[in-house]
């Protein structure tokens, strides 16, 4: 089963396109999307969730065209992490995290219910958020506004949830931390994570299924050990390196003059 | 600012701001030409007063403070509201265009059509509700930027005010009875402006609290908005068709009065933060005060003469205004 599927689609921006791009995502499965920078990844996920409206062709979530979900019901089953997070208000952490319920309140009846309440607290705990929840956002290290971002998608109740970048700007005990979170509640809730990522090791070790993705065409995809080879890398990303699994890790060695 | 010092501010103002106003109000009972005790204005309010003073307290004066009082609470409203959906310190209804819609509305209506001047409110509030709906068509396409909105409410400005011009150059001999409307005042408004004034005020300012939580979820941005279900375009059109309300309603009866939009959000939002919930309804109290305040100086501080309204909030607003820019980030 696909949770989603995308038929043809073609957007064309000034001196950037995408071109008949057809792919199928598996349910409940990580998934990762690489390429290099400007291929046309972000751009990918945002048309996915319907940021961006694709010139032709039809994106389908869960099976359905997702031009006829209703915006509401459309929020109930999939979600993003922008990458950006430029303007978000200086709310509490709980503050921010409630906003995930908007999906599921009616402009009438939006008010908390006990249900509503127990929802927020178990993203927070998920997160590990909880002793941050009367703090303001912008008082916490990036890792944690990330943890806090993605207990608000948690809220959400989404069968799907999308991540753009979701480590960049991070060190690396923060980004291992985040990616060991999204691991987590993957399994815990059974989700389908579709998420863009720069570092090729950690996308292929976190992941069941990679695409990759250059100057707006899809040029491979597959499960990360059958994909991630030395012929991929001159591929896509037009380097030499040799790839050693350690530990079921992935190492990237780049060929290099320096000796 | 801790979140501590942010719930004792809210807690604060929410216990102080009513307290102002009324103090404010019985402030402007007292003061004016004719001067009257408290305890005058309360024998009156027992109906054991004396009569010319119930005349000037009932007749003049009650029914000014409560124009102003709606005045202020629609332009705070409409500037707060106005500010959060284009993400703008700047956008005021006067800036963006919607005061001046409503201006031209009532100007035409006054110089060339002076037979249904009876219907002013009126037209000034449909002035107000097509100049958003142009600056809608204007600024919103495939993607709306809060910069284009700005822009589109600048160019939408210049060409209302040169139309307004033209018509008060052309029918100079009739514009002697709009100059005190334009310059913004309450002088002279009783209460059958009020009347006229209050279902629309009383109207607007309900949908007002209906838009607090679409106000708060843009302040997500867009992206996030739209990711929570929300129709963000929308939502954002119809906040500023309220916003356009608000301030058609207060233009209607005052004129252009200015600058109440502008400063008293940003002073609220400087003590209490970005949440909708506390900054309009305090907005509103706020800008009740600013307004009924401003009106008693502006006609007891050069008595005989009274100046109007909307040039004493301009003297006071535009300083305090470029204070606020100096000490503040931008959104």
């Amino acid at each position: 089963m696909n949770a989603i599927q995308t038929d043809e689609i073609t957007l064309k921006v000034e001196n950037f396109q995408l071109a008949n791009i057809s792919l199928s995502i598996p349910s409940r499965k990580t998934t990762s999307i690489v390429g290099p920078n400007g291929s046309g990844k972000s751009t990918l996920l945002k048309i996915i969730s319907r940021l961006i409206t694709a010139n032709n062709g039809s994106v389908y979530v869960l099976n359905k065209n997702s031009r006829l979900y209703k915006s509401k019901e459309f929020a109930q089953i999939i979600t993003m992490l922008p990458q950006s997070k430029d303007t978000l208000p200086n709310l509490t952490i709980k503050e921010l995290i409630s906003f995930g319920r908007s999906p599921h309140k009616s402009f009438l009846a939006s008010r908390f219910t006990k249900e509503d309440e127990m929802i927020i607290e178990e993203a927070m705990e998920m997160t590990n958020t909880t002793k941050h929840k009367d703090r303001l956002f912008f008082s916490l290290s990036g890792g944690e506004q990330q943890k806090a971002r993605i207990a608000m998608a948690l809220a959400q109740k989404t069968n799907i949830l999308l991540l753009d970048e979701p480590t960049t700007y991070l060190d690396i005990a923060h980004q291992l931390e985040v990616m060991e979170l999204l691991t987590y509640i993957k399994a815990h809730y059974d989700l389908t994570i579709i998420m863009v990522l720069h570092d090729l090791q950690q996308a292929a070790f976190y992941s069941d299924y990679m695409i990759a993705v250059k100057k707006g065409e899809i040029v491979e995809k597959g499960s990360p050990k059958n994909l991630l080879t030395t012929s991929f890398l001159r591929e896509v990303y037009e380097i030499d390196a040799k790839i050693l699994f350690e530990d079921g890790y992935p190492l990237i060695i780049p060929n290099t003059r320096r000796k | 600012m801790s979140i501590k010092k942010r719930r004792l501010r809210r807690k604060l103002m929410i216990i102080i701001t009513p307290i102002i106003l009324i103090l404010a109000t019985f402030h402007g009972l007292i003061y004016g030409p004719i001067p009257i005790t408290l305890s005058e204005v309360i024998l009156v309010f027992l109906q054991t007063g004396d009569s010319v003073h119930e005349k000037i307290i009932i007749d003049v004066r009650l029914p000014r403070i409560l124009i102003g009082i709606f005045v202020g609470i629609c332009l705070a409203a409409s500037g707060a509201i106005l500010q959060g959906v284009m993400k703008n310190p700047l956008a005021d209804p006067g800036i963006i265009g919607v005061s001046s819609g409503a201006g031209l509305a009532a100007v035409i209506t006054m110089v060339l059509l002076p037979q249904y001047s009876y219907l002013l409110p009126f037209t000034a509030f449909l002035g107000a509700l097509l100049t958003s709906l142009l600056i809608y068509l204007l600024a919103w396409g495939q993607e709306t930027s809060p910069v284009k909105i700005v822009l589109a409410g600048v160019a939408i400005n210049a060409l209302l005010g040169a139309i307004m011009n033209g018509i008060m150059v052309v029918y100079s001999d009739r514009v002697q009875s709009v100059l005190p409307w334009l310059s913004g005042g309450l002088t002279g408004r009783g209460w059958h402006h009020l009347e006229f004034m209050a279902p629309y005020a009383a109207i607007s300012i309900l949908l007002a609290f209906l838009a607090i939580r679409p106000a708060n979820l843009l302040l997500l941005g867009d992206d996030n908005a739209k990711l929570l279900g929300q129709k963000v375009e929308l939502q954002r059109f119809l906040l500023i068709a309220l916003a356009s309300l608000l301030a058609g309603v207060a233009v209607s009866v005052a004129g252009l009065v200015g600058f109440v939009g502008l400063v008293v959000p940003h002073f609220v939002r400087i003590i209490i933060g970005d949440d909708y919930a506390f900054l309009l309804p305090l907005s509103m109290i706020s800008g009740a005060i600013l307004v009924v305040l401003a009106d008693t100086i502006a006609r007891t501080a050069f008595d005989p003469i009274e100046l109007p309204v909307g040039i004493l909030l301009a003297c006071l607003g535009a300083p305090f205004f470029l204070m606020l820019l100096r000490k503040r980030r931008m959104f």
